[in-house]
């Protein structure tokens, strides 16, 4: 890790050089906007995730962050009254269009949740799961495969080898929590929305997630929504400020992090409000 | 120095208001404590008070008696006839045989009183055995025929002789013989298998539990088999697929009313419906099983869709981020996780169906039934009926027999609570 020292927040991570000039957009969301039945918790939002970076969302809590990500694969669907306005594409597909299906997107768009959230059955079959539903293995072996790998690239897998029938509740927040990363990249999704994933883990073991974080985003794009700047600061390409709903600054994090452009950014990665 | 006397000033006030506080505690720990004592002691007392009552009913007087089983004792031409075991008085050999016990006994009066002594079921008894093994047919046997309910009563010390030497309904004479037979040894209490072997009759002795445990259990069965996959079903739509409008707040609303609902209007429901409408049979299992059914369906909605309530939303948020249909979020991780309340709540509905009365009178469950049901459209009663109807007769003997049906009623319950604990701990360790 780099430290620069005009930084407002030690330690942030350099976008990587090669990255910059071969942005590619992934999603992009177009003036989107979100109410909860009166409440408008989201205004006039359009951001750019870029193909193979990690982009975090900060923001005081309340700020709308969760909210656009469960937009990003329609979880905001089985919230009753809640309508989503705007338009968000991935690869140029309308996920919000009627020809769109949930279950499509939901398979290239995976998601792991604030609080981890195992399935109450044995390891093996958390993972398999998803596999298993979409029908991606045809044979046990094949199916064997995908759920060491994913285990693997989840850097679980040598603490479960041996125990893959016990119970997937029964692991350490820290475990759970990578064990549904490892569900999330079962189906090989092309993006890993994650939300807060960290925020009910000790330190040992959100290290252990960051470092993850920084390995995964080789294959996945991966947006996470933080509570923590320095988080944000360590393992995303890209940083979103949010504030009331609304976008106030997005750039690359060195940026943000470096010279904020917007007061109320400066105040909150400096500490002031949030 | 301000801020110490601050301090040591709450601490004074603390430790005040603090003794109130523990007294507070301690006086409702003790309300608590005489709450439970009432309550067990209720409890305590109405299972002491049926089973003083009901245990004599599992005992029964029975007569060890010689019997000649001849032509001439069964008052028949010959024992070749054909028509044999519908023409033959099975009681006369049973007389003849007392008579010969006590052959002082002449006139009419005491002929007839001793004739009392044996159960008017004694002959029924002794036609099956003859029935089942024809080949006892002119030889003598010695074989135990149920003595009356009036020489049972008075064995088991439920009624004492008096000064004059009666004892209930026996007169001095009946007393009498009823002791030589005690000393005799021919005479004497056994376990009352035939109570549930058995169903209803006139004459309590003979009168047994069979029928209406039976007729419970098929009614049972009928509710289980409608009311489980209709409320587990109809919980999961309103509680997974549908979308809250006015339509769902509606039914909801109608559906909590419905439990609320006395159940004597469900069995009007039933008469109206399914036996006027639909020509279902009278007094059938199927139609108070049906009844039940309407009655333990709003139960069974409401536990269901707490049990449903209860699986945390992130389960289901899991299910669905990768991928899963609602369907298959539902019924992959969502029903199993809610099963073992859905599984109590029914239980607990059954029972409660089970100990219902009212809506099955009104079906004609109430009828004098003396088979025991072999199909659910059989004409049968109920354990709660047969409760009502045997606290309703008049022979004394039936006292002890309503108690001890309200045991058998206990047992039920007992064991179809304690199924859904164990099925509730099964499928939790399953987890």
């Amino acid at each position: 890790m780099n430290i620069n020292e005009k930084n407002l927040v030690s330690g942030v991570r350099i976008s990587k050089p090669n990255r910059e000039e071969q942005r590619a957009v992934k999603v992009s969301a177009q003036a989107v906007n979100v109410h909860y039945g009166d409440k408008q918790a989201l205004t006039n939002v359009s951001l750019n995730i870029y193909k193979g970076m990690v982009t975090s969302l900060i923001g005081p809590s309340g700020c709308g962050k969760s909210t656009f990500l469960r937009c990003l694969n329609r979880m905001n669907d089985v919230i009753d009254g809640c309508r989503v306005s705007g338009e968000i594409l991935l690869d140029g597909e309308d996920i919000y269009d009627r020809h769109m299906d949930v279950v499509s997107l939901r398979a290239r768009v995976g998601m792991v949740f604030q609080k981890p959230n195992p399935f109450p059955k044995s390891i093996y079959d958390n993972v398999a799961y998803g596999p298993r539903i979409h029908h991606l293995t045809s044979s046990k072996e094949e199916l064997d495969e995908v759920v060491r790998t994913s285990l693997q690239r989840a850097g679980l897998l040598d603490e479960v080898r041996d125990r893959m029938e016990a119970p997937g509740t029964a692991l350490s927040g820290g475990q759970q929590q990578r064990l549904c990363i490892a569900r999330a990249i079962a189906v090989d999704p092309e993006i890993v929305l994650m939300d807060e994933p960290c925020s009910a883990l000790d330190p040992i073991a959100t290290a252990r997630i960051e470092e993850l974080i920084d390995e995964l985003s080789e294959n996945y794009t991966i947006i996470i929504v933080t509570h923590s700047m320095q988080q944000a600061a360590r393992v995303s390409d890209v940083t979103a400020f949010f504030h009331l709903g609304e976008i106030v600054e997005v750039g690359d994090t060195e940026e943000i992090f470096r010279a904020p452009s917007d007061e109320r950014t400066k105040a909150y990665i400096t500490g002031r409000i949030g | 120095m301000i801020e110490k006397m601050t301090i040591s000033d709450t601490a004074t006030k603390v430790e005040k208001s603090l003794k109130k506080r523990r007294r507070a505690q301690w006086r409702h720990r003790q309300y608590g404590i005489l709450a439970i004592s009432l309550g067990m002691f209720a409890l305590l007392a109405l299972l002491v008070s049926v089973l003083g009552r009901g245990l004599p009913a599992f005992q029964q007087a029975v007569l060890n008696l010689e019997i000649k089983t001849d032509a001439a004792s069964l008052g028949v031409e010959s024992l070749e006839d054909k028509k044999l075991f519908n023409t033959a008085n099975f009681q006369l050999p049973i007389r003849l045989a007392l008579r010969g016990l006590f052959p002082q006994a002449r006139s009419r009066f005491e002929r007839r009183s001793l004739n009392k002594l044996v159960s008017t079921g004694a002959g029924f008894k002794l036609r099956e055995i003859l029935k089942s093994n024809p080949s006892l047919l002119g030889k003598t046997f010695r074989v135990e025929v149920p003595a009356s309910d009036d020489v049972s009563a008075y064995i088991k010390g439920t009624v004492k002789s008096n000064s004059d030497g009666k004892a209930g309904k026996l007169n001095r004479q009946q007393v009498k013989w009823t002791d030589t037979l005690l000393e005799e040894g021919s005479l004497k209490l056994v376990f009352n298998s035939s109570f549930f072997r058995t169903a209803d009759s006139r004459e309590p002795e003979l009168a047994g539990i069979l029928g209406a445990i039976v007729g419970s259990a098929l009614s049972l069965l009928v509710c289980l088999v409608i009311s489980f996959p209709i409320g587990v079903l109809a919980a999961i739509h309103l509680e997974e697929f549908a979308r809250p409008s006015k339509i769902t707040d509606f039914i909801e609303v109608n559906i909590n009313n419905l439990a609320a609902v006395p159940s004597i209007v469900f069995g009007l429901l039933g008469l109206a419906v399914f036996l006027n409408w639909f020509g279902m049979p009278r007094s059938a299992p199927l139609v108070g099983g049906l009844v039940l059914s309407l009655m333990t369906l709003p139960t069974i909605i409401i536990a269901a869709r707490a049990a449903l309530k209860s699986v945390p939303v992130s389960i289901r948020d899991a299910a669905l981020a990768v991928g899963a249909s609602p369907l298959q979020a539902c019924f992959h991780h969502v029903v199993p996780l809610a099963m073992p309340g859905m599984l109590t709540g029914s239980i607990l509905g059954m029972a409660r169906a089970l100990g219902e009365t009212a809506p099955l009178l009104m079906i004609g469950m109430v009828a004098f039934i003396a088979d025991v049901p072999s199909g659910i459209t059989d004409p049968a009663t109920a354990l709660p009926v047969q409760v009502y109807l045997w606290a309703d007769s008049p022979e004394r003997a039936f006292a002890e027999k309503t108690a001890a049906a309200i045991l058998v009623l206990l047992v039920f319950l007992l064991i179809m609570n304690l199924t859904a604990i164990i099925l509730r701990k099964k499928f939790e360790v399953r987890y």
